[in-house]
Order: C-alpha cells, then structure tokens, then sequence
C-alpha cells in the first residue's frame, strides 16, 4: 500500500517536473498553427496583415473567383491548378527518387562494410551543402548556354539548345536531386537489415527475379520505402526554393504560392488558408501511408 | 539407354573453385557420387570440407567449375535453381519473415502458378503432415525455433520435389528437439518418398538416419556406403576416426602374423600386408579379463558413462587403448588395476596407413 502511495507520489512528480517542457513543446507545436488557422478566417488588412473581423473570403477564394465586373462566380483554375501541380510534382519526384533511390541503397548495402561508408558519405555530401548554392548549380547545368546542352550539341545529338530551365522538368530534376539522400537513406537501413538468404529461399522455390522482387524483396523491405516516401513527398510539397529557382516565378508550386500571398499579394487570410490546405494534404498523405504500411502483405 | 536413370542424383567428378589466382580456394577436388532414387542419403564431413558446396552445387546456387550434375539422368549444370525440382531446408530456416505460416508453405506452388484451390489443400495437407494445422495462420517469428524448423521443412516439401537437400538443419535445435526431429525427419522421409540429402557434422546423427552415407574430406569424396558397412570397414584411418571412437595402434607383421605389444600375435586376414601396419579396433570390441588372461595391460584412466564405462589401458610398450565395457556386467576396475587384454580377431582392421 505504502509502496503504491509512494510509486504514484513519484509519477505526479515527474509529470510535474517535465510540465515546463512539455508546455514549451506544446505552444511551440501548436501555437504557430492556431495562428495560420485563425488567420485564415480573417479579414484581409488593407496593404498587409489582417483585419480582425470574421471572414470565409480566403477559403472561398482558394476554390473560386469572383468576376471583377459582374461578379460572376467561376472555379479559381489557377488555384486549383497550382495545388495540383504541387501534388503531382511531388508524387513524380517521389516516384523518381524511389526509381533511382532503391537500385543506389542496394548497391551501397551490398558493398564491403569499408566502401560502404565511403558510398553513403557521398550520398550525404549533398546534405552538407547550402541548398541555394546546390539549385544555382543545377541550374548551371540545364541553361541554354549550359553543361548539358553545350555537350549534346557539341555531340551533335541536338541543334538547338534544349529549354529545360523553367519548366516542370527542371523543377522536377531540381527536387529529385535535392531529396535523393532522404530517400536512399532509409532505403539502405532498410536492406541493410535485410537478410538475403531469402532471395535463395525464393530462388529456390521457383520464384522468378521480378517475383522475387515483388514478393520477397519489396514487402520485407516496405517499412524502409514507406519512411523514403514520407520523407521525399511531404519537403517536395511544400518546397520554396527549387521551384522558385528552376521553376522561374512561373511554374509555382504552392509554396511559392503561399509566399506570393504574404509578400507582394498583400493577402496574409489566403496564405493562412493555402497553408492550412498544405498541412491537411499532408496529415492525409501521412494518414494514407500509414495504413498503407500497417497492412500485411498478402 | 544411360546407366543413371536409376538414380536421383548424380555428380560426375564435380570441381568447385572460389574465386580465382592466389585468392581461390578449392571447396571440391573431383567429385563422383550417385544418389539413389528415394534414399535418405548423408554427407558426413568435418566443418569446410566441402559439404555445403557440393549441396549449393546440387540445388544450383553455385556452378561447379568442373564437371556434371545429372538430376534423373538430365544434365541439369547450368540450370538455375527455379527451374529444379529441388528444393533446400536452410540452416538459418530462411522463412518469408513478411507471411503466414501458410503463405510460406504455399510460396513455392504460387510461384509455380498452381491454382489457389490446389495451394490451399497442398499447404494443409503439408501442414498436416508436419504436425502445425493449427499454426497456420501464424507470423515466423511467433514460433518457436522447433516449430520454424518444421515450417521451413512443410516450405520445401510442399511443392513435392524429386529432391530434397538438407543444410545442417538440425544443428539450431537442443539435444531433445535435436533427436526428436530426427526420427521426424525419417518419418517425413519415408512418407512422401522423396529422396533427402542430408549434411550434417554430427556422425551419429548420420549413422541413425541414414540409408547410406558419403564421407567427405578437404573437398574429396572418400567413403559411399550403408552406415554399418562405414562403422565396421571404414577405407582409411580419417573415416575410421571420424566415424565412432576408434583404436589406433601401429603393429608389425612378420610371417603373416600381426604382433602388438610385447610379442602378442593375431591372425587377421593382411591381404599379403608385410612390415609395419596400422590397425583399428572400436572400443567396444575391447573387453578387459582379470590379469594373465589375454594381454597384460593396466588401467590408467575410467570414464564412467551410464550405462557404459570408458577404461583406457596402457599395454606393456605403452600404446594405450579404449575398452568401452557395459558398466554391469563387471566389477568395477580401478585405476592401477593389472587386466587382461582380448581383442575379437575379426573386429579388428587392417588400415593402409
Ligand atoms: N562463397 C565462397 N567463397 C570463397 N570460399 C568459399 C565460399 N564458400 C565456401 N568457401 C570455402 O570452401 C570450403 C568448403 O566450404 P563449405 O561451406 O562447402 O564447407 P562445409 O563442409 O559446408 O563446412 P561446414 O560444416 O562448416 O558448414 C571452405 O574452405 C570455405 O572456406
Ligand atoms: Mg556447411
């Protein structure tokens, strides 16, 4: 009994002991957030900032738009348009990643214990550099007057240069470079753990390689590719600085678009409100890959 | 109209290198070995010898640098293992760690492209077979190593292979699970009638449950036959050690007689053997009498083993033997003790070297 009094005094304890931390943590979580949310619904201030007077202009306004002159209402295209440019551009570098992620991470958990930290200490170079200085970089290579067309013309593969520069391919190109570690990396924790006498056992029952691969290989490793997923798909989504930069201001993804808003737009509830539809579209990914990785493989 | 129909299994003067230059190692030297059809066959062998090889060779994992591998009289070298009605029990068991206990005894029909109705009855007929209907529906790693065991052996019998290879697969299990999985394993044998090579290191083991044994040595083949025949005539000193306890002792030979000890004379058969030879005899053919009855030894040492006894005895030159002696059917000697040594002149053999 004493003993019980005594356990439970040291449990209230420690929860007293770490309330400081744990409100610091909780205003820090979430108080930015009630903020982006209340914002939302406020009234837009005059050049900048709100006005605290309730409104649904901004979420009106992320799906429609108001005729100037007769105050017809039409579905916001340019919006909408964004918003799924920005969901497409990161499912494609996801996939693009994963493409050339896995084959990498198999690689490098299949060489020797030496080489192999050599291998992942590449892959991490990256990381350690500014992430402005390694976009201008790219974008030095796709210019017109750049590495990648000054070499296939001097190969005569193509006349004119190629424009890749502002388009979604440069953008595209950009963010697989840029979140290529992210995904490489839990990949080769994953098969790194992989035991691969299995492939034999599958080999040995019959199995082709692309079934060994799809039954064996993928499924054991799932847990890998779905952290590489998450940890490539939500950054593209809400990526700032490659779509600005290979994009050119015009191929916005929504993160510039958010930025337009409480910048030269002046609409600090429309940018609340794109950033509230950016978060719910990644606690629905997020959602989505849980119960993608929770189900047994059948 | 080829003289290997009649077997499962051959291997035609099979060489396997690893690796090449300086760095290669010679896992094979040249080895010849026919299995019959429906025989649990075993490949004895201390550790690197080659057992594992030959076996990988067999299931296609690796591609022997010299010579053939027949499955039915077929050449089947250059197959890959997914085309080979051969399946492995792994050592480490290998099992799917991602499916059922089912889904792994059915991966092989699946992969085959059975029907679903044809997987299910073959995986519960299987599963029915190894004693674990109730398991099926079980995660590998919610079993226990015994009953892993039995899933990775359901796995590999469930799509009815011609052959059936066995990688040490007892040797994860305790002493208990150890024996009772071997008379399982000669109960699934028999059963299904499906040929087994089994490897092992364990030369009891292999004497229990096989039809016959191969006993391999740094790579080379050296004795084929039934594990009595192995026991009582074994080719040359390393088979004769390897396989039971066994007594060494040097002895000459003069005018067809064989002397040990100090002027002790037997009549074994010598096959016109002359000088000095090496004969074995088993512990157990040693039996001791009281002093002035055979030859007169002492005894230096005394194992107690239960039901048996261990004396080791040292002859009047000092060569020392193992008497194995059933521990109730004398009084107990000491040690110090004078005896009489007798040997049963038909159990001893005559070794090359
Ligand atoms: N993949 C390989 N590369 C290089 N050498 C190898 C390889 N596999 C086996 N060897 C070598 O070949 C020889 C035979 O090995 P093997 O595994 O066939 O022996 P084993 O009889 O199965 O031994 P154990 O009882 O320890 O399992 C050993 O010297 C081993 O070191
Ligand atoms: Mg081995």
């Amino acid at each position: 009994m004493k003993r019980n009094d005594k356990a439970s005094r040291n449990a209230r304890n420690g929860w007293l002991l770490s309330t400081p931390a744990l409100l610091v943590l909780f205003v820090a979580a979430t108080g930015p957030l009630v903020i982006v949310v209340l914002y939302s619904f406020l009234e837009k201030g005059d050049y900048s900032g709100v006005r605290w007077i309730f409104s649904g202009e901004a979420w009106f306004r992320i799906l429609f738009e108001r005729d100037i002159f007769d105050g017809t209402v039409s579905l916001a295209d340019a919006n909408l348009s964004i918003i799924w440019r920005s969901i497409k551009l990161s499912f494609m570098t996801t996939v693009i990643t994963f493409v050339l992620g896995l084959p990498t991470a198999w690689f490098i958990a299949t060489r020797s214990p030496a080489s192999r930290a050599f291998w992942l200490f590449l892959i991490t170079i990256p990381f350690w550099t500014n992430l402005l200085i390694r976009t201008f970089a790219i974008m030095e290579v796709l210019r017109n007057q750049g590495l990648l067309n000054t070499f296939l013309i001097h190969y005569g593969l193509i006349d004119t240069p190629l424009q890749i520069l502002y388009t979604d391919t440069a953008v595209l190109i950009g963010m697989a470079y840029v979140y290529l570690p992210l995904m490489v990396l839990p990949l080769f924790a994953a098969i790194d753990r992989f035991d691969f006498k299995l492939i034999e056992a599958g080999y040995d029952l019959y199995a082709s390689r692309m079934n060994i691969l799809r039954h064996v290989i993928l499924p054991i490793i799932k847990p890998g590719i779905v952290a590489g997923c998450i940890l490539t798909f939500i950054p593209s989504l809400g990526a700032y600085v490659t779509p600005r930069i290979l994009g050119g201001g015009k191929n916005m993804m929504i993160g510039n678009f958010i930025e337009l808003q409480f910048g030269q737009g002046q609409n600090w509830p429309l940018g609340a409100a794109l950033s509230t539809v950016l978060l719910v579209i990644v606690l629905g990914s997020l959602v989505l890959y849980t119960r993608i990785s929770s189900r047994r493989a059948g | 109209m080829s003289v290997t129909n009649g077997f499962a299994v051959v291997a035609r003067n099979v060489g396997k290198t690893y690796g090449e230059g300086k760095s290669a190692v010679t896992a094979l030297g040249n080895v010849s070995l026919e299995i019959r059809k429906g025989e649990f066959f075993t490949l004895l062998g201390p550790s690197g010898c080659g057992k594992t090889s030959l076996l990988r060779c067999i299931a296609g994992f690796e591609t022997p640098t010299s010579g053939a591998i027949l499955l039915s009289g077929r050449d089947i070298t250059y197959d890959p293992p997914n085309s080979r009605p051969i399946n492995t029990v792994f050592q480490s068991y290998a099992l799917f760690p991602h499916l059922t206990v089912a889904q792994n005894v059915g991966f092989g029909l699946k992969m085959q492209g059975k029907p679903k109705a044809e997987i299910a009855s073959a995986t519960a007929r299987v599963l029915a077979l190894v004693k674990l209907e109730a398991f099926a529906d079980r995660l590998p790693q919610q079993m226990s190593g015994g009953q892993q065991q039995r899933v990775a052996l359901a796995r590999a019998l469930a799509p009815a292979p011609e052959v059936l290879l066995l990688d040490e697969p007892l040797s994860a299990l305790d002493l208990k699970l150890r024996k009772e999985m071997q008379g399982e394993l000669k109960r699934l044998q028999i059963e299904t009638g499906i040929t087994f090579i089994f490897v092992t290191h364990d030369q009891e083991e292999a004497l229990t449950m096989s039809d016959r044994i191969g006993i391999m040595s740094a790579g080379d083949l050296l004795q084929v036959g039934p594990p009595r025949e192995i026991y009582n005539n074994p080719v040359n000193r390393f088979v004769a050690d390897f396989i039971g306890e066994t007594n060494f002792l040097t002895a000459e030979v003069r005018n067809n007689v064989v002397r040990i000890g100090a002027g002790h004379e037997f009549a074994v058969p010598l096959n016109g053997r002359q000088g000095t030879i090496t004969l074995a005899i088993r512990p157990e053919q040693v039996s001791l009498g009281p002093a002035g009855t055979g030859l007169p030894a002492k005894v230096v040492e005394a194992t107690y083993l239960g039901t048996d006894t261990h004396y080791t005895v040292a002859l009047q030159d000092d060569s020392r033997l193992t008497a194995r002696i059933q521990s109730n059917t004398t009084a107990s000697l000491e040690v110090g003790d004078q005896v009489g040594l007798m040997i049963d002149p038909n159990a001893i053999r005559v070794l090359e070297a």
